[in-house]
């Protein structure tokens, strides 16, 4: 075997001498793929208990989820919160990173700060504080309630995403635009925003994300017939292993993958552009 | 600039000229505001939605069932047995967590840096695809795969690894197994960043100059990757402090995390007094821990995403 003697980076260590590694890498990502990957054809099990691979194929489980009312409703919910919170976060977060990236004031590093606080500060105080709040103005359990929770959560993620590829963009194409009679607005509709539009709509994706899968927000601020999927998920999870939640799970991957999909898409045309 | 074109010597031309240089610059104040404007809806929402409420929480934990001003939640916590074995409890997940996402994440980045980017960036799916999907299904899986009669105890059982099913979840096991899962991608993407932007050919000069292969790595190459190292470990470390739902569903009521504790302090006890001075303190040594490593590395570097 050739291979094994062949040198394998600019330091001569061959191959052999680096199987280690091989062997470690490929476990790492077959414990990084596999659970997500095995839960999918057990999802199609018809027995009560998840097996894999499944002796008798069958589609019960999905009925179940599609033929109940409860899940069906959370399930709306979820996806009106998700797309109304990517509506909410991403242009104020677009204009937050724009505003602090032009007008270079000394206080922009400090607001930067600010607006990216919230996914430092642990989910569980920003849930029970916005929980407190809301009692107050009685926002429990609405869903406009939740989508302002969930847009602060997705509002770092758009400021960092738009900031970084602002930060390669060239201002200088902007001042040529306005020179020429473009307003400061038109100028950035029509010159900025096109070059940077793969980070926004990757900050939009993301956004949608952020608020579809969060739990811990939605289990204090959300309930009744306002009551997320993920809320849903959990209670159930804590009291038994129902195998609805494995055709709920492999929907939730299929729709991850699918966004991660369009994100890596438009990201590939975004440098080779 | 303009001040050197400005004549200074004729007063008459003088005052007209600095007049309209400071209309000038107060237009470009103005502009500047206007701009600076911008980010006032982000920055109100986040002040009323998060700063506000996390403030009152401040407030309340001074606040006893009474409601005057007291500090015995805050004694609590110090004399309280069962608060401090919370808090060793989430140190000692956090730390554990941390250190196998090291050991098994590292070795991973590196060796995604020295394939050619085209299968880098295809191998990378087995990072980025469990990084987008969500962390209750992930969990879930978890849960499914670890449980008495799982996959992993049924083929440990096949291979003979073990002779009878052994308890993998609903205790600290699960937890670390369902929590190194979700923070591992945390860790690779901004390791194995650092480590493309290694010049190579530091190596190549160190493999020149005699080195061994293992001399090459440990005294140019780690000491080159460790920025990215320990933004991923910080990173992971945080996130870890904070944790709720994983060690809820994979912990089986025996690991306790402060987030845990504050939850069930609002939940079953409606006791905001107490859950309060936990948020505080743990988000007290969120910011504590994240203020001392923004001394050492670049605040971007620590949200960095591996775009």
């Amino acid at each position: 075997m050739k291979w094994f003697s062949r040198p394998a980076s600019e330091t001569q260590i061959t191959n052999g001498q680096r199987l280690w590694l091989y062997a470690v890498a490929w476990l790492v990502m077959i414990f990084l793929l596999a659970p997500t990957v095995i839960v999918i054809p057990m999802s199609f099990s018809d027995s009560q208990y998840l097996e894999f691979p499944p002796r008798v194929w069958s589609l019960r489980w999905y009925e179940h989820y599609f033929g109940s009312p409860a899940w069906m409703q959370a399930t709306a919910t979820s996806l009106k919160a998700g797309f109304l919170t990517m509506l909410v976060a991403t242009p104020i977060g677009v204009m937050a990173a724009y505003g602090l990236f032009v007008s270079k004031m000394r206080a922009a590093s400090l607001i930067f700060l600010i607006l990216v606080m919230p996914i430092m500060v642990p989910v569980i105080l920003v849930a029970i504080g916005v929980f407190y709040v809301y009692v107050k103005v009685s926002l429990v359990n609405s869903l406009l309630g939740l989508v302002l929770a969930h847009s602060i959560l997705a509002i770092p993620l758009v400021v960092v995403v738009v900031s970084s590829a602002l930060k390669s963009y060239d201002m200088n194409q902007e001042m040529a635009a306005r020179s020429l009679g473009a307003s400061r607005f038109k100028a950035f509709m029509v010159i900025t925003l096109p070059q940077i539009r793969f980070s926004v709509i990757t900050s939009a994706l993301l956004s949608f994300l952020t608020s579809f899968d969060e739990v811990i927000v939605a289990m204090f601020v959300s309930g009744g017939e306002n009551s997320t999927l993920t809320r849903n998920m959990f209670n159930a999870l804590r009291d038994q292993i129902d195998p609805t939640i494995a055709s709920i799970s492999t929907i939730m991957i299929i729709v991850s993958t699918s966004l991660l999909v369009l994100a890596q898409a438009f990201g590939r045309s975004d440098s080779e552009s | 600039m303009s001040d050197f074109a400005l004549p200074s010597s004729g007063p008459s031309s003088s005052s007209p000229a600095r007049a309209n240089q400071q209309e000038l610059k107060r237009d470009a104040r103005r502009e500047r505001l206007l701009l600076f404007s911008l980010c006032s809806p982000a920055l109100l929402l986040v002040l009323i939605i998060m700063v506000l409420p996390v403030g009152w929480l401040f407030w309340l934990s001074f606040l006893g069932e009474d409601g005057n001003f007291t500090l015995e939640n805050y004694q609590r916590m110090v004399e309280s047995k069962s608060y401090a074995r919370i808090f060793r409890n989430t140190f000692e997940v956090s730390l554990l967590t941390t250190a196998i996402c090291i050991l098994i994440g590292y070795p991973l980045a590196y060796f995604l840096s020295q394939l050619p980017r085209r299968t880098a960036n295809l191998c990378m799916i087995t990072v980025l695809l469990p990084f987008w999907t969500s962390l209750l299904v992930r969990t879930y899986a978890w849960l499914v795969l670890l449980q008495r009669r799982g996959l992993v105890n049924e083929w440990g059982m096949d291979i003979g690894l073990w002779d009878e099913p052994i308890k993998l979840v609903h205790n600290l096991t699960g937890t670390l197994i369902g929590m190194v899962h979700i923070m591992l991608p945390f860790l690779i993407l901004p390791v194995y960043g650092s480590m493309r932007a290694i010049d190579r050919d530091y190596l190549k000069a160190a493999a020149n100059l005699g080195a061994s292969p293992t001399q090459a790595f440990w005294r140019v190459f780690f000491p080159l990757s460790l920025p990215g190292l320990f933004a991923g470990a910080l990173i992971v470390f945080v996130l870890c402090l904070g944790f709720f739902v994983t060690p809820a569903v994979l912990g089986g009521g025996k690991v306790i995390m402060v987030s845990m504790r504050i939850a069930t302090n609002i939940e079953l006890f409606f006791n905001w007094g107490a859950a309060s001075a936990l948020g505080v303190v743990l988000l007290v040594l969120t910011l504590a821990i994240l203020g001392l490593a923004s001394r050492v590395l670049r605040f971007d570097q620590i949200l960095g995403r591996g775009h």
